[in-house]
């Protein structure tokens, strides 16, 4: 594989949320505006590029019956930077994403491509495939958090498109919504990715 | 993969070690750089929040504040003249439990703004409870105004679909008054 294909990788054939369906707390939960999408993306694309790099790095000094302790460890500590870094300087954002910035730690992508690429592959390649996912990831669940946001609030990136009294689809806001555009777009995302032959 | 460290025993706690040791190690430096920021956006979220809902001050409401039965009370003055008292106020009875709001109280004890600070309740409906509709308590003196929803016999409009949250919010607003009037507006006459 050339390396742009490690990038590209996590963005369509093995995207982490509708093709691998990793990570779909955070999917459901943290979609119910665009920009909470961008904002958990960017801090799981963060932790992703960093743990794999780190443990494609180390991935010769860790002994195999270990080595999932030691991935939570590495994982963990970004997840920890993120969460001051975020705390600090974007307090808005951290706010409304809330438990859900530690509970990156607990997200199936990135123990996922730790155990399976991270330690198998190059640091380059890792770097490369972190961010794939990472971004793969933000693009879903941005994609995800528009149509909730559209249908349940009227609104895109928290500017109204209907009167402020109109009546919305409230049920996309709330949980069971999240489960149905869930579903609809992993059908539509393979039935595409299935006719095109990505 | 040929040249993987085996798994022994020294092997295993070597490296859980001086991976953990240099986690740490980061983590330690990271929370040393971002301490400071952090308590500063926290002061500001505080000040910004007083400021929300006090006429306009120019002291520092956060240097005295008082803690008083997990109640916090911001006292804002101009010029050495009181201009009002902002309360940190919560509930527990919300859809969703607990909440907190932020009411500022002129000195003869009417209200002069309210803001939601944190909570959880369910958006579109209970969270509406953050726009216009709170609006409703200013320049309202709980002495002469009912703090119940129109259901209970008040005169507070419900939000639609949301009685369970109005009530709520009647609540905290009450436990912010009676505070008020217990803890701060008696200690400023004398």
């Amino acid at each position: 594989m050339s390396s742009l294909k490690y990038f590209t990788n996590g963005l369509l054939k093995e995207n982490p949320t509708f093709v691998l369906v990793l990570g779909t707390c955070p999917t459901l939960a943290v979609t119910t505006a665009a920009f909470n999408g961008i904002g958990m993306g960017a801090a799981t694309t963060f932790v992703l590029v960093f743990s794999n790099m780190f443990i494609a790095m180390l991935k010769s000094y860790i002994p195999d019956k270990v080595r999932i302790a030691a991935f939570i460890v590495v994982i963990a500590t970004f997840v920890t930077i993120v969460d001051l870094v975020m705390k600090a300087f974007v307090p808005d954002i951290y706010k409304t994403l809330g438990i859900f910035i530690p509970l990156i730690v607990v997200n199936c992508i990135i123990l996922g491509r730790a155990e399976a690429f991270a330690q198998k592959n190059e640091v380059k390649a890792s770097i490369l495939d972190g961010l794939g996912m990472g971004l793969g990831f933000t693009l879903a669940i941005t994609v995800m958090g528009s149509i909730r946001e559209v249908l349940g609030n009227g609104s895109i990136f928290n500017i109204p498109l209907v009167a402020e009294n109109a009546k919305t689809m409230l049920l996309f806001i709330l949980p069971p919504g999240a489960f149905i555009t869930y579903g609809y777009l992993i059908a539509i995302f393979n039935r595409v990715k299935a006719k095109y032959n990505v | 993969m040929a040249n993987k460290l085996e798994s022994s025993l020294k092997n295993m706690i070597l490296s859980l070690f001086l991976i953990s040791m240099v986690m740490s190690g980061a983590l330690g430096f990271v929370y040393v750089i971002t301490k400071k920021p952090i308590e500063e956006t926290q002061k500001k979220a505080e000040i910004e929040a007083v400021k929300n809902v006090l006429p306009a001050f120019d002291n520092d409401p956060t240097k005295d504040v008082k803690n008083i039965d997990g109640l916090m009370y911001y006292i804002g003055t101009k010029s050495g003249e009181v201009v009002g008292c902002a309360v940190k106020s919560y509930t527990n009875k919300g859809f969703s439990g607990h909440f907190e709001i932020m009411v500022g109280f002129k000195p003869d004890g009417t209200i002069y703004k309210t803001a939601v600070l944190d909570q959880k309740e369910t958006p579109g409906l209970g969270d509406k409870m953050k726009t216009k509709w709170k609006d409703q308590f200013n320049e309202k003196n709980p002495t002469s105004y009912n703090m119940k929803v129109k259901k209970d016999g008040g005169d507070v409009d419900a939000i639609t679909a949301s009685t369970i949250t109005s009530r709520a919010f009647c609540d905290a607003v009450t436990r912010a008054y009676d505070g008020f009037m217990k803890n701060i507006s008696n200690t400023n006459k004398q």
